[in-house]
């Protein structure tokens, strides 16, 4: 898409634009299609034209010609008649009701995420379809961002709206009874885009980078229609808070930099401080607590402290505790037991790891022999580290983590 | 997550096939490909040529060498390879299993490595 702002304007106008659509012809496939070719139109004929003067009616009309087309197989027609739209006075066309109404908009855009991240289809395929109905982003961009072919991206997108059809699903909140459940997909699948944007470092992965603020920009429109639900709030305070350190992470030289190392005078203060106000008032709500508030509280518990020395460390391992209750994962357990570590000492941190070292789903896992590698490191046994560093090194498909392992086991011969 | 899946052989293998069997290998591997394009998972496949096409390059002092080879004595070579971006590894290994070569010879699997840190 162009870069002169028409793709800032676009973007928002995506899933309003799809919603009114689909709410006036249902097929939410070919509605999806349509708008991708009203967006692909509109950033080609706008910097050339000039902008509409109702960019989203203009929109609506361009696509709902494409599917009615579309419908009709009648490409000559289609031709002829875009190039009319933009002169045609919207007014002429809808009555402003139909676009101008602010809340079935926003509805439309919530209805929609549940749509994409349906519980039929799989999380690269939720992924896709939400980048690109809600998001606005055009296939190769997601292609790119997730370094497939643009024929692959394709047809995972064409694969999800064809088993949201299979499902039956209608274009309509999910049952009630549903709700709580779906929203929980839906946060995880902003989660998931956030991480594949954040673990951005270089090369030819710097778009990847626009997956995170995608990602946040999502999660405040969310947070935005749904401004009382404490895991929304707590969500989007845990991606400000943790991409607040994304200008420290990484070297000059692109190497990666751990968070005890990172220079925190390069963190975004102003991020931060939006994540932890995000956080005080969903904590002082009276929403339930959820697993992505206390991931916040850890991450800003880190973020408020002065270097890693100064960190408070018996409130982050208090957290962990509570995440492992709300949301028991071997995982938590893990990140838990470097805690222990620094508060009871390497032995203890050994200990709990122990735990959870056999469970079957950390089976592989490079995290547990990193993590038993800085263990050992802090216990003295210098032996015992540098043969857990080699091996977390090589169990590890992450390039700069590889590098940064073998760094580790190095240093200490 | 991307892996890769690798086929090895070798002329003994390669040949023992008579040119019907052979056929319908190469039609159940494109049907197998077909499948995966459709899915989204296929990101790409391909044969590569046999050992007497490899060459090697090795710089010295700046100066390129190019050497035909290697004739090594391995048992067995690459013969081809797909790449898949799949859900998880259990995945990779069902679609390493439903390649009709892995009736025959093994298909190994890997993760590939990616430019992303895991690590906050």
């Amino acid at each position: 898409m162009a870069a002169d702002g028409v793709e800032d304007l676009l973007r928002p106008l995506a899933p309003q634009v799809l919603g009114a659509l689909v709410r006036r012809f249902g097929h939410f496939d070919a509605c999806e299609d349509a708008v991708q070719e009203a967006l692909l139109a509109a950033a080609t004929q706008w910097p050339r034209d000039g902008r509409p003067e109702r960019p989203k009616a203009w929109l609506i009309t361009v696509a709902s010609r494409r599917l009615v087309d579309r419908l009709r197989g009648d490409e000559s027609r289609r031709r002829r008649e875009d190039a009319t739209a933009a002169r045609v006075p919207s007014d002429a066309l809808f009555s402003p009701a139909a676009d101008d109404e602010r809340a079935p908009a926003h509805d439309d855009t919530l209805t929609l995420l549940f749509l994409c991240c349906h519980p039929a289809l799989t999380a690269p395929s939720q992924l896709a379809l939400t980048l690109r109905a809600v998001g606005g982003l055009t296939t190769a961009e997601i292609a790119s961002a997730f370094l497939v072919p643009e024929a692959t991206m394709a047809q995972r997108i064409s694969r999800a709206k064809a088993r949201i059809r299979d499902a039956g699903s209608t274009f309509g909140p999910p049952p009630a009874a549903e709700r709580a459940e779906r929203l929980g997909v839906v946060l995880h699948v902003l989660y998931l885009v956030f991480n594949e944007g954040y673990t951005a470092s270089s090369g030819p992965d710097l778009a990847r980078a626009d997956l995170t603020a995608e990602a946040l920009r999502l999660t405040r429109l969310v947070h935005h229609l749904l401004p009382d639900d404490g895991e929304v709030a707590g969500l989007l305070a845990l991606m400000l808070l943790t991409d607040a350190r994304r200008p420290a992470r990484t070297a000059a030289d692109g190497s990666l930099v751990v968070l005890a190392e990172q220079d925190r005078t390069r963190w975004d203060r102003a991020a931060i401080d939006e994540g932890t106000a995000l956080l005080a008032t969903a904590l002082g709500g009276d929403a339930p607590l959820g697993p992505y508030q206390v991931q916040a509280a850890i991450a800003a518990v880190h973020d408020e402290a002065a270097d890693d020395a100064s960190t408070d460390w018996a409130q982050v391992l208090a957290l962990y505790g509570v995440l492992e209750r709300l949301a028991p994962n071997p995982l938590v357990t893990l990140n838990r037991a470097v805690a222990a570590g620094v508060v009871h000492g390497p032995e203890a941190g050994l200990a709990l790891l122990a735990t959870v070292a056999d469970d079957e789903r950390l089976a592989g896992n490079h995290r547990v022999d990193a993590v038993r590698a800085h263990l050992l490191e802090q216990a003295g046994d210098l032996d015992g580290a540098r043969a857990a560093y080699r091996q977390a090194a090589r169990r590890t498909t992450s390039a700069p983590e590889q590098r940064h392992l073998e760094g580790r086991a190095r240093r200490l011969t | 997550m991307k892996y890769m899946l690798m086929i090895y052989g070798n002329e003994d293998v390669w040949t023992s096939f008579e040119p019907e069997a052979m056929q319908k290998l190469v039609n159940e591997t494109d049907a197998l490909l077909r499948d995966l394009a459709e899915s989204g998972e296929l990101v790409g496949a391909y044969g590569v040529s046999d050992q007497v096409m490899a060459k090697q390059v090795h710089v010295t002092d700046g100066v390129p060498a190019v050497t035909d080879g290697p004739y090594i004595e391995a048992k067995e070579y690459l013969g081809s390879f797909t790449i898949v971006d799949c859900e998880s590894l259990d995945r990779a290994l069902e679609i390493a299993a439903a390649n009709p070569a892995s009736a025959f010879t093994q298909v190994e699997v890997r993760p590939l490595m990616h430019e992303s840190a895991s690590n906050p």
